[in-house]
């Protein structure tokens, strides 16, 4: 027996009285006459943060979950309920909401399948990250982070720091007799300050983490690492004038502005949507979606990152999938409804914000593969244009296919260089048309630092993105100066 | 429901007892429960049924001026104990803080007039689909250019929140949701696809519109979309219809949140006494309205709420506070542990039509897209969609442009709120007319 699957049995099973009869029984029950597929997915999760502000740790907050959900799946319908009691009779009468999607269904099989252990190779360790530091560690690793800020610049005001750890454990049950779990760490160390200088004000932040425990992440100089980042982005913010409006050559620099493969493209390929028609990349695989220079991703099998899954939340091993490669639609991303009815196999993205939710097709880890240009060569084939280095948040409208995203830290490029830093600069593109732009890819593939959390449909799931350095050619650029 | 409120009440008790014995000098704990479900229906077909049973039990505990937090979904008597014990356990570790507390004592709820919030709907899952495939059809067949869906669903919702403390406080709220909501897509020629959707939300189901009326919004909203196009850029006037105009007032109130102004992190700090917005404008909590979705009789920390006046005649009269907040601002709670209670943003005269014969020549925002608002400048930068407006009539559909301002400027540059009042959320206002923004589009 693994040690994922001893691990779920022994935090999720055994404390509630279950053993593999019961699961039996409850399968027996999600299954029968006119039902496709049923699940059933057990998560156990403790979260744990501490935040510091005006220099000392003043709240903490432990939490407590866990829960089954029962799925069960007839053509493109689909019955689902919950319990947060593990105990056999919660779960029945679950299983008997969740059933009654198939109304006519008839009596189950009563055969149990005989389970097959699923699960893809480890990309993280399963220890416990709340358990990596004791509190009092935790406490002087946030001090050492808030004096590392101030030491930074004297106009440093206000430092506001946190951590927070996630221990999850999952089981998932499937009616073809796949049984597969998961032990998932995952941390999380953020740091903002606020400067001031007469009488503007900017903020600044930094962060990062992935699936691993605290010393791992944070290795020897993490912490002052992020302190220096947070401050240096607040003070270029502080000379910042007005962005300008209208079209002008992007930049964008390497590593989390990504995000904008992941608002433009990544969610318009999002299986549920192309299934249903609904996305501006619907039937177009196949198609030029980009310039031969763009290769696009999404990959769950990178060790230790925020959005990596060794099985996603349908058990299913992540796997690396090609979306776009040399400009050209490849396919789409998937989990296992859509796949099935999209006639191709689940891609290992089916991911759920926990047992209360559905699974939905979702990305993991979503970049561009390196191109050959020098990131200077790109800058200098700019004559005036904007530089992004770094992005607030995006969204998409999947069915127009128009994007947006603001920069958090962006730079007017003249002449070939990295002018003066503006600020309130908004870019909006449509998504089936902005790779098209793309007339340079650098050799510099950089992925964020681990801090990207996707919206969909009220669920949120931890992802990753990246990018080499970018020339997009004459986007929209929204700013109050004209 | 009866039996649930009392045990509900028992856990709380459980756990005031428990931080008590575990040293604890204050404890304050919620116990929320609640249960539902929704039905989805998409292409005529029935596509999902979800049924929802939630319950978690928060604790805080204050140990001297130290506090810790924990939550569970486990009502065990085991868990409840565990949980308290971990909130116990992280105030060793914190320091202290003397604006740490509960709310004083004389500041909490003492009347709990009926505000009428519960009205659970006995409805089967069957009669829910019917209804949304009522919906969903009036949308589909209301023009041929409809050309798919993403559905309609109903979600009905009912639940219970207890709030109790050391003080000897306990407050029950007993509320129900439910909702209707349709979104489909429209296509003309090589225009390519729009998307739009439109709702109905209540605390009493014979309150929502009917499912044929939510279907055919659904359908025009989507419909005039279609042809969408670009602006030049330019700076005219923006008129925020109602349903995201609430957007702005949101970023109003995040501004003048305790939690923001003493991290010095608000562009609308020490307003107070200010002229914010322009002349004329008043902006109240009504937190006593019956049946309203933001109505509560005590706020998150068992603080009686009260009717107050936030913004008048444009002047900035209070902010949004909390008991820890106010303490460190040096300033009384203001009843919004948990946020504002029916925010309402008083209408003018103008209705709908009358305000874009107001705006004149500029642009009509329907939606908003991206979060480009900076709370410590007040910058704001962001993706929009709507129609260009000539001379007071709607010309075009426009889409892929962003508007930019300044949220201290367009506040002050408030020219007309329109008595169209979006009813659906905790803040309430008509459509708003903004003097001037920069549009950037081609």
């Amino acid at each position: 027996m693994s040690f994922e699957i001893a691990t779920a049995k022994k935090t999720l099973l055994e404390p509630a009285g279950l053993d593999e009869s019961s699961l039996n029984q409850l399968m027996g029950q999600l299954v029968g006459r006119g039902i496709d597929y049923a699940d059933l997915y057990f998560q156990y999760l403790r979260h744990e943060s501490w935040s510091l502000e005006d220099g000392e740790v003043k709240s903490g907050s432990y939490n407590i979950d866990q829960g089954a959900g029962l799925r069960v799946v007839s053509g493109e319908k689909t019955g689902f309920a919950y319990s947060d009691e593990l105990g056999l009779q919660a779960l029945s009468q679950a299983a008997g909401a969740a059933r009654a999607i198939a109304r006519q269904g008839g009596k189950s099989s009563g055969q149990p399948v005989p389970w097959n252990k699923g699960g893809g190779v480890a990309l993280y360790q399963g220890d416990n990250p709340i358990q990596s530091l004791s509190d009092s560690e935790k406490v002087s690793l946030l001090e050492r982070i808030e004096s590392a800020a101030r030491g930074e610049d004297p106009r440093v005001k206000e430092v506001m720091a946190s951590l927070s750890a996630v221990h999850e454990v999952i089981l998932v049950v499937r009616s073809d007799g796949l049984i597969a779990a998961d032990v998932r760490p995952l941390v999380r160390v953020n740091v903002s300050v606020i400067v001031i200088e007469g009488s503007r004000r900017e903020r600044g932040s930094a962060g990062g983490g992935g699936r691993s425990t605290y010393p791992i992440y944070l290795g020897s100089d993490q912490p002052e690492e992020l302190s220096k980042e947070a401050v240096r982005q607040a003070l270029v913010n502080l000379e910042a004038i007005d962005s300008p409006a209208g079209t002008l050559d992007v930049v964008l620099g390497p590593g989390w502005p990504g995000i904008l493969l992941h608002e433009a493209i990544g969610h318009g390929l999002e299986g549920d949507f192309n299934r249903k028609g609904t996305s501006a990349f619907s039937g177009r695989i196949g198609e030029m979606v980009g310039s031969p220079l763009c290769t696009v991703v999404d990959d769950g099998t990178l060790p230790g990152r925020r959005g990596s899954l060794t099985i996603d939340d349908e058990g299913t091993p992540s796997q690396t999938t090609v979306l776009i490669e040399n400009g050209i639609l490849k396919g789409y991303m998937q989990d296992t409804l859509n796949g099935r009815l999209m006639g191709v196999g689940s891609t290992g993205n089916g991911r759920r914000e926990s047992f209360a939710h559905l699974p939905l097709p979702r990305m993991t880890n979503t970049y561009m593969l390196p191109g050959k240009s020098e990131p200077e060569e790109i800058l200098a084939s700019v004559d005036r244009g904007i530089y992004a280095a770094n992005f607030g948040g995006g969204q998409v409208d999947i069915t127009s296919g128009k994007f947006v995203f603001s920069a958090s830290e962006a730079y007017l490029i003249e002449g070939g260089k990295i002018g003066q830093p503006v600020r309130g600069a908004t870019l909006i593109g449509d998504g089936p048309e902005v790779l098209k732009r793309v007339s340079m890819v650098g050799n510099d593939l950089e992925l964020d630092h681990g801090v990207g959390t996707c919206g969909k449909e009220g669920q949120s799931v931890p992802v990753g993105v990246g990018q080499p350095t970018l020339k997009v050619e004459g986007m929209t650029v929204g700013g109050v100066q004209v | 429901m009866e039996e649930r409120k009392i045990r509900a009440v028992e856990i709380a008790e459980q756990a005031l007892d428990e931080a008590g014995r575990h040293g604890a000098s204050a404890a304050e704990v919620g116990v929320d429960q609640g249960e539902g479900f929704s039905v989805t229906v998409r292409q005529g077909e029935l596509e999902t049924i979800e049924h929802n049973r939630d319950k978690s039990l928060g604790v805080t505990v204050y140990c001297g001026r130290s506090t810790g937090s924990a939550s569970t979904s486990d009502f065990s008597s085991a868990a409840v104990r565990d949980t308290v014990k971990a909130a116990c356990t992280i105030a060793r570790y914190t320091a202290e803080d003397k604006a740490n507390g509960l709310a004083d004592q004389n500041r909490l709820a003492t009347s709990f007039p009926d505000l009428e919030l519960y009205h659970p709907w006995e409805l089967s899952v069957e009669k829910a689909s019917d209804l949304a495939f009522e919906c969903e059809a009036s949308a589909r067949n209301a023009d041929k250019r409809i050309v798919n869906s993403e559905g309609a669903t109903l979600t009905t919702h009912g639940g219970q929140h207890i709030y109790a403390n050391s003080h000897g406080f306990i407050g029950v709220n007993q509320t129900s949701r439910h909702s209707i909501s349709c979104a489909v897509i429209g296509r003309e020629g090589d225009s390519g696809m729009q998307r739009d959707f439109w709702y109905s939300i209540s605390r009493l189901a014979p309150e929502l519109d009917s499912p044929v009326i939510i279907g055919q919004r659904a359908a025009q909203r989507t419909l005039r979309r279609l042809g969408g196009r670009q602006v030049k850029t330019c700076q005219v006037p923006v008129l925020f219809e109602a349903p995201v105009a609430s957007s702005l007032l949101s970023h109003f109130i995040a501004a003048i949140r305790g939690s923001a102004l003493y991290r010095n992190a608000s562009f609308l700090q020490e307003s107070l006494g200010e002229q914010v917005f322009s002349s004329g404008i008043r902006i109240h909590e009504q937190p006593h309205l019956k049946r309203a979705l933001g109505s509560t009789s005590f706020d998150n920390e068992g603080v009686a709420t009260v009717s107050r006046e936030i913004v008048e005649d444009g002047v900035l009269n209070g902010y949004v506070l909390d008991s820890y907040s106010a303490r460190r601002l040096g300033l009384e709670t203001t009843a919004n542990a948990g946020g504002v209670h029916n925010l309402t943003l008083d209408s003018g005269e103008l209705d709908f039509d009358h305000l874009l014969g107001a705006l004149g020549t500029g642009l009509l925002v329907t939606e908003l897209l991206g979060h480009g608002i900076n709370g410590v400048t007040g910058d704001y930068s962001r993706g929009a969609a709507g129609f260009w407006v000539e001379k007071g009539e709607i010309s075009h559909p426009v889409d892929e442009i962003t508007i930019a301002g300044n949220l201290k400027q367009m506040f002050r540059g408030i020219r007309a709120v329109g008595s169209d009042v979006d009813l659906r959320r905790a803040v309430r206002t008509g459509s708003i007319l903004v003097d001037q923004m920069t549009v950037a589009g081609e």
